[in-house]
């Protein structure tokens, strides 16, 4: 299949679709033809190059496809090879997920007898993630769209096809896991047309697990995506992609060259901060580090110069030569913005520094996540953060508490609120707990988002019944198949805590989601506290919808009745808005616990009940007379129906 | 500070770990087994005896416990023995106590007379229940007439006699329970251990416990409940709870216990058993091997015991606190002071009285009846500083 041009395939698209996140339009197209004949004979020929990016819903196979494409050509020994290759980290293993794009180069003999280059990004699926499937699309000029054929079109599916396009992206559509018996091809391959827009006539068949279609799928590669184009004596023009930290070799930065060349022993500057610095080493990942001499145009491979923090590297700029380098620099990209935002506290005060270290380690690989001190009455000092979405705040937690073996306290997930004060200022409020008295406030906004859910047609009511709970507006209400397709306008707040889980539930599974933010939007929104024995608990506090705070306050003092332990007397548990209480719970005291007999004597037992006791007690935190256990901040807030 | 167990006394445990049957509450150190040479028995805790008193010469004692396991399942000799091998060993004090622990079968009453001619003085004796019913609910051989009948031949044989009862049992109400502790109290015996049922891990109850098959539990209000009608009708009837679940007349309660609460020395000998015995150089727990026939080969080649290990000043206390704070005339912290190297925390000590969990009596703190039912959680509090 010679797929449709980047122009026509655009235009079958929906208009409301094809607003995709919005980062700045960069596209590669704009770059000036390869028009110079003298290639070098040791540098790889734009022709023989192929840059693509593996983009697919989650669990699709996108990993499972790169590890078959790394193991066909022959990049990596066969005793070397293992399921997902490339989700190195621990957290990727163990949760079976993408979480960070990897770029590997490998070389492919083809049917023409030619061998190709071929630098394959393989991306996350998860919409926490989105960032890094956008940031990669930037670096190459075609996409493997991954859909699973026994699943179809999915949310994240649309989602990164309308990134592709966004980036002029040719596409070569896969439908994998052909060998599993509820795969159906001819209907996924309609979907994909009808819903997406795209010819799918020649969709490639594929079983990335047992190896079918690979072939045909190097081969669609090398003919049906685009070589770059650049030119190769021009002044260096390189597209600053990723950074990360490693510990041997210091800030590793991975870069698409795209006029000129790059070589060991350069000066280059950055061009958003003319900050310059001496190339050490020039590389390529097979997917191991090679060291090589330099990098053409066209071609994406990585360079250290010892830079010491990866925040002194900007994902998007443009790298030049100290110099004679160029003036214009690339577009750039937006960087990925925090939207989700909580308080992490060790459980464990004195171990406030520790956790310090911690953040501090992870956030020098990890630009999109944001923190800064923060104090709370309750439960001291800690650190306000900011993440993509709640998995990538899991992620975050799950690994300060197993890397560092710090138990953590997570406050209520917040969105940051626009405070209009009486005065015309505007505040932006991450925090709950630094609410202004609201006789200074005139109104608040609260970010909105447009949300795109996938469902089968069984499940839609609980799904509109859902987002209608959510304070949604539906958008738009679609058949794709047997599949129905809602878009709601919703309050990101409703959505960031516990909706996925909710969706999930209500669908058995069976629905996806994609969201993108769109605007700021005035509401009736107010904070409520939370009071534990009549004493504020500032971690508990949240905003919630005025209309919603009594149902919302109702469900957090019953959740919070089941978390706390009983304790030797009884606790009042009250939810209030400013004064007035709007739910109130007793947690009646404690009624037995002793040791009824004792054994002739032998007292270590009670001391190990004791001691077991202690223990429990360590997960737990002090606020006045109440030890209120570390879960209890989030569990407080999911809403179970 | 090698003195410190001189509030507390000094008593020898004796552990016989067998029993007729395993009840399926039980978690303690028993057994069933069908042969058991009792001279071998005999001479293995004759040599513990022996091995303890050069250890620990010159004590006066204040009470030996035969416990178990069923200890009323000892032949009268071997009893006769151990006894008078303790008494060739160690003085005692004049009001001595010697307690056997019987399960209350007919089998075990006719062995009472020969118990009473060793030296014994106190029986404990297991009832657990007053309804048949319960009785085999709780695993036991003997029926009411039965456990009556034994007590009564106890009662006519010792001067003193104690029984258990277990309540809080399945389905049991609390009308229920208040008439049948009304029939107990009415048998005007001086000393009474009554004991809430509690579910142990390991045990037949524990395991039925854990897969939702034990039905008919009290919930603990409703526990909370018949622990304070168990308190009122025993203080009617003239029985004060001077510890956890013991209640006794002025002067009648258990001598030997009062040594573990009041964290004095005391040998323990015998598969699992445990001691604690200020030597000349520090404090010090001991424990026998727990299987009987280790602990009977261990005894045969030298010492019965697996540990022998110095307690720390710091664990001394905790100790002392634990088991003072059972007891109705509480502890004193000075003592508390002297072991720890630090005061209570004073903080504590208002917290918990604010809340009436604990009060001051002559100096000496002691946890309310309100809060007996939740002392582990109040020793927490006290231990947390
Ligand atoms: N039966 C079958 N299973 C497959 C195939 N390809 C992938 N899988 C399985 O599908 C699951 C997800 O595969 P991954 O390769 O991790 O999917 P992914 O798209 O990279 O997932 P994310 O990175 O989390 O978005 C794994 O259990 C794979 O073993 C296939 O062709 N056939
Ligand atoms: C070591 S037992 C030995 C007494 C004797 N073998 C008997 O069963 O009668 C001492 C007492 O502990 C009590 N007891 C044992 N297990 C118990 C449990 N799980 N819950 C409450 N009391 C228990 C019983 O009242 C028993 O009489
Ligand atoms: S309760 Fe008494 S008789 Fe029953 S097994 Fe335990 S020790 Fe033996
Ligand atoms: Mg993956």
């Amino acid at each position: 299949m010679k797929g449709l041009s980047c122009k026509s395939r655009k235009a079958l698209l929906s208009a409301s679709c094809n607003n995709g996140r919005s980062f700045d339009n960069f596209e590669l197209s704009t770059l000036t033809p390869c028009q110079s004949p003298s290639i070098s004979p040791y540098m790889t020929d734009l022709n023989k190059i192929r840059n693509f990016s593996i983009v697919a819903h989650i669990d699709h196979g996108k990993s499972t496809l790169a590890d078959r494409l790394i193991q066909e050509t022959g990049t990596v020994k066969e005793r070397d090879m293992q399921a997902q290759l490339l989700d190195t980290m621990d957290i990727e293993r163990e949760r079976g997920i993408t979480i960070k794009a990897n770029t590997v180069r490998i070389d492919y003999k083809a049917d023409d007898g030619e061998t190709y280059v071929l630098n394959l990004i393989d991306t996350p699926g998860h919409v926490d993630f989105a960032y890094e499937v956008s940031r990669s699309m930037r670096a190459v000029e075609g996409s493997l769209l991954v859909v699973d054929s026994s699943q179809g079109v999915e949310a994240q599916t649309l989602a990164n096809v309308y990134q592709a396009i966004d980036a002029d992206h040719d596409i070569v559509p896969i439908l994998n896991k052909i060998d599993l018996p509820a795969s159906d091809c001819d209907r996924v391959a309609e979907q994909i047309e009808d819903v997406i827009g795209i010819d799918a006539t020649g969709a490639i068949q594929v079983s990335a697990k047992t190896g079918q279609g690979i072939h045909e799928t190097l081969e669609a590669i090398v003919h049906q995506l685009p070589a770059p184009k650049g030119v190769r004596d021009a002044p260096l023009k390189a597209m600053l992609v990723d950074s990360w930290y490693d510990s041997y070799l210091g800030v590793i930065v991975l870069v698409r060259i795209i006029d000129g060349v790059l070589k060991k022993g350069d000066r280059i500057r950055m061009m958003s901060n003319n900050s310059t610095h001496l190339v050490e080493r020039i590389g390529v990942f097979r997917p191991e580090r090679e060291v090589i001499d330099e990098l053409g145009p066209g071609e994406i491979g990585f360079l250290t110069a010892s830079i010491k923090q990866v925040r002194d590297t900007r994902v998007g700029d443009t790298i030049t030569t100290e110099k004679q380098g160029i003036t214009e620099a690339l577009p750039g990209f937006k960087p990925a913005q925090p939207v989700v935002f909580c308080g992490l506290f060790p459980v464990d005060t004195a171990l406030f520094e520790d956790l310090r270290d911690a953040i501090d380690k992870l956030a020098l690989n990890d630009a999109s996540f944001s923190f800064e001190m923060e104090t709370s009455a309750a439960l001291g000092f800690g650190f306000r953060c900011g993440f993509l979405g709640l998995l990538h705040l899991e992620v975050i937690r799950d690994r300060i508490e197993r890397e560092y073996d710090i138990d953590l306290i997570t406050t209520a997930p917040s969105v940051i609120y626009h405070i209009h004060m009486r005065d015309g200022t505007v505040l932006d409020l991450h925090n709950p707990a630094d609410m202004p008295d609201m006789t200074h406030v005139d109104h608040l906004e609260e970010p909105r988002i447009k949300a795109t859910i996938l469902v089968p047609d069984e499940y839609l009511g609980d799904v509109l019944k859902l987002c209608q709970d959510r304070r949604g507006a539906q958008i738009d209400l679609t058949y794709a198949g047997s599949r129905a397709m809602v878009v709601y306008d919703l309050p990101l707040n409703e959505v960031v805590f516990d909706f996925y889980d909710r969706l999930k539930s209500v669908t058995k599974g069976y629905a996806s989601f994609d969201y993108q933010m769109t605007d700021y939007q005035q509401d009736y929104l107010v904070k409520m506290s939370i009071l534990v024995n009549d004493e504020p608990v500032d971690a508990l506090s949240t905003m919630v919808h005025r209309d919603r705070a009594e149902a919302r306050g109702r469900a957090m003092v019953e959740k919070l009745k089941d978390l706390i332990p009983r304790h030797m007397f009884k606790i009042p548990i009250q939810a209030a808005i400013g004064g007035k209480v709007i739910a109130r719970e007793t947690l009646s005291a404690m009624r037995k616990d002793v040791t009824a007999k004792c054994y002739g004597g032998d007292m270590s037992r009670k001391r190990k009940l004791l001691d077991k006791q202690k223990k429990g007690k360590k997960k737990m935190r002090q606020f006045g007379q109440v030890n209120i256990p570390q879960e209890a901040f989030i569990s407080a807030l999911k809403m179970d129906n | 500070m090698l003195e410190d167990w001189k509030t507390g006394g000094f008593g020898i445990y004796i552990h016989w770990p067998f029993c007729q049957s395993k009840c399926p509450y039980c978690d303690f150190n028993s057994h069933v087994s069908l042969e058991i040479d009792q001279s071998r028995w005999s001479r293995a805790y004759i040599a513990e005896i022996d091995r303890y008193a050069e250890l620990v010469p010159n004590r006066i004692l204040t009470s030996v416990y035969l416990g178990g396991g069923t200890p009323s399942l000892m032949n009268p000799d071997v009893v006769h023995a151990i006894i008078a091998r303790i008494r060739h060993h160690w003085p005692t004090i004049n009001d001595y106590e010697i307690t056997l622990e019987a399960n209350p079968g007919s089998v075990e009453a006719t062995r009472f007379q020969g118990y009473a001619e060793a030296g014994v003085n106190r029986i404990s004796m297991g009832l657990q229940a007053l309804n048949d019913r319960d009785l085999k609910r709780l695993g036991r051989v003997h029926s009411v007439t039965e456990g009556l009948e034994a007590f009564e031949i106890a009662r006519n044989t010792f001067d003193r006699v104690s029984f258990d009862l277990i309540y809080a049992r399945q389905d049991q109400t609390l009308a229920e329970w208040q008439s049948e502790l009304k029939t107990a109290l009415s048998y005007a015996t001086d000393h009474f251990s009554l004991y809430q049922l509690t579910i142990e891990n390991g045990t037949a109850f524990g395991e039925r416990y854990r897969l939702g098959k034990l039905r008919g539990l009290p919930e603990d209000d409703q526990a909370f409940s018949m622990y304070q009608a168990t308190n009122e009708l025993c203080f009617d009837a003239g029985l004060l709870g001077y510890e956890v679940s013991n209640y006794a007349a002025l002067g009648s309660e258990s001598r030997h216990n009062l040594i573990y609460w009041r964290y004095g020395d005391y040998i323990g000998i015998g598969p699992g058993a445990h001691g604690r015995l200020t030597l000349s150089n520090g404090r010090y727990a001991s424990e026998g091997w727990k299987n009987p026939g280790r602990w009977l080969t261990e005894v045969e080649s030298g010492n019965g015991d697996r540990v022998l290990n110095e307690l720390t000043m710091q664990h001394q206390s905790e100790e002392f606190l634990m088991m003072g704070l059972r007891l109705s005339e509480g502890i004193d912290p000075v003592r508390y002071e002297r072991l720890s190297g630090k005061p209570l925390s004073k903080k504590t000590q208002h917290h918990l009285t604010e809340i009436g969990m604990i009060y001051d009596r002559d100096g000496k703190i002691c946890v309310t009846s309100n809060g007996r039912m939740v002392l582990n959680a109040i020793i927490q509090e006290f231990l947390a500083d």
